[in-house]
């Protein structure tokens, strides 16, 4: 008698008891601090989904011409617009220090019949989101 | 009706889109981000002119790269959002729309990410 | 420093209860017990009615994991003196239905456990003649660390995943997966990719990373996990660019 079958209304008999299934509450992620920082690390995706909406209207206001270049400037910086990027900005930070953080964890690199320590490996990808910044901060502002 | 194959079939390729996704959104959204979402409006640095930006964005490079980045971030979102909806709001029974919702909708803005860069002009 | 310590124990008698309810017994305190000595002592003298397993008492069988204080922990290896003088919560391993008492039902643990095929799995065994199978320190290093798994539960009453999906393998299942995938000797990676795969076995997995912090034997489940999802991925492109090689 596997678990699976222990559903609806169970009844106690001298040969199975009645198991006792407690149902997991909606709020579970508040039970433990790990819990909710696991729960606010995936919120983040909403975040970069919200940062690419952004880009996509800044792309669509570039290809319609000055004016609407000006309109997303504009929008960008009203003050909502700008709490939201500031709570966003954060959300992804968090997102790219986690992402860093947890890649060792599913890549094992094997050099010279060791495992590379996760430090190396968070190092590493650490280094390319410094040069991966310092490359596309340089084209933007170079634009200016 | 996703049969128990069609599952198998495509969950390695929808984790391994959110994984590229969640790598190309570490990378390069911070600076971004942080660039013409805070640093420019907030009058930090001087905001690129039109000519420039528009000179910039039209390079194909720059077309490609904002394409992939727009492309594989939406999956990442959806992929995790999708797993948020079911862990955080136990609603897996409605597990069709949601996948609906978070595909469909990264698909939709993949979609107008790639008609906005093919046609820029 | 005090002479005794309290232990709210959860009861559960399905002949008698609806619910669980909790029970607070008072037992010695010692600087040098555990729980499951407090608990032993609780058998002993004052309520022979509580239910509970354990075995080895020095964390090598996996018997004894129940929840100390809401956290899932061997009782064997859990000390009074971390906790005292405040009184201990035990209760029986999350996520888990509960039997009598402490005591929880693993056969869903134990029915995953086997549907990965945890043992060497060759196309063509060796002969007996042809000597052992050998293996270098490397290739041992490899799979050692998932190797370390007691089977005590812990992880799967850590992961809120297991607690909300009856689809997911659960974290020792899978590390044990892949703990003979990554042995040299093995050669069932394909097989056991079919059955955790097909199942929505390891996809529900959103890294929430307690059953690594759970673990009493540092196996890091979650990383398994991970390089197994990696793997299952890789092996997919594989399929679909060069559906020829068959492994």
């Amino acid at each position: 008698m596997n678990s699976g079958e222990m559903r609806g209304a169970p009844v106690y008999t001298e040969f199975h008891p009645r198991w006792y299934r407690k149902r997991v509450s909606t709020y579970w992620w508040l039970w433990k601090w790990s819990y909710l920082r696991f729960v606010l690390r995936e919120i983040s995706s909403v975040f970069v989904a919200w940062f690419v909406m952004v880009v996509l209207a800044l792309i669509a206001g570039l290809s319609r011409g000055p004016e609407a270049y000006s309109a997303w400037q504009e929008w960008m910086r009203h003050p909502a617009v700008i709490a939201v990027n500031g709570v966003s900005f954060f959300f992804v930070l968090v997102h790219a220090v986690t992402w860093f953080n947890l890649a060792p964890r599913a890549m094992v690199m094997r050099v010279g019949g060791k495992g590379l320590p996760d430090a190396v490996i968070a190092g590493a990808n650490y280094l390319a989101w410094a040069i991966v910044s310092a490359i596309l901060g340089w084209l933007v502002l170079r634009a200016g | 009706m996703k049969t128990k194959t069609t599952r198998r079939l495509v969950e390695p390729l929808l984790w391994s889109l959110f994984s590229a996704g969640g790598a190309v959104a570490a990378l390069s959204l911070p600076v971004l981000l942080f660039l013409f979402g805070l640093a420019i409006p907030l009058g930090w640095l001087e905001a690129p002119n039109y000519e420039a930006m528009h000179g910039l964005v039209q390079q194909p490079l720059t077309r490609v790269s904002l394409f992939v980045i727009c492309w594989l971030a939406l999956f990442h979102w959806a992929h995790r959002f999708r797993y948020t909806l079911y862990d955080g709001l136990q609603i897996k029974h409605l597990n069709e729309v949601i996948t609906v919702f978070c595909y469909g909708g990264a698909l939709l803005g993949t979609g107008v990410a790639g008609y906005l860069l093919w046609n820029f002009r | 420093m005090a002479e005794t310590i309290q232990l709210e124990v959860t009861r559960y008698a399905p002949e008698a209860d609806a619910e669980p309810r909790v029970q607070t017994f008072e037992a010695p305190y010692r600087p040098d017990w555990v729980v499951l000595d407090a608990l032993n002592y609780v058998k002993d003298k004052l309520d022979g009615s509580l239910s509970y397993r354990w075995s080895c008492r020095m964390g090598i069988c996996g018997s004894c994991g129940m929840m100390v204080n809401g956290e899932p922990k061997l009782t064997c290896a859990t000390f009074l003196a971390d906790y005292a003088p405040k009184p201990i919560r035990v209760e029986p391993l999350r996520y888990f239905p509960v039997v009598h008492d402490l005591v929880i039902e693993m056969s869903d643990f134990l029915r995953k456990l086997e549907g990965v095929k945890p043992w060497i799995i060759r196309k063509e065994e060796k002969l007996i003649r042809e000597g052992e199978y050998l293996q270098t320190p490397e290739q041992l290093d490899a799979y050692k660390q998932f190797s370390m798994c007691i089977n005590c539960m812990l992880c799967y009453a850590a992961c809120p995943v297991y607690g909300l999906d009856p689809l997911f393998t659960g974290p020792a299942a899978i590390a044990l997966a892949q703990r003979y995938n990554m042995d040299s000797r093995d050669q069932g990676a394909a097989e056991r990719m079919g059955i955790l795969s097909q199942h929505d076995g390891i996809w529900g997995c959103t890294f929430v990373g307690e059953c690594t912090k759970v673990c009493p034997k540092n196996v890091d489940p979650a990383g398994a996990i991970q390089q197994y999802k990696l793997s299952a991925a890789k092996e997919w492109f594989r399929s679909l660019l060069m559906p020829w090689g068959a492994r």
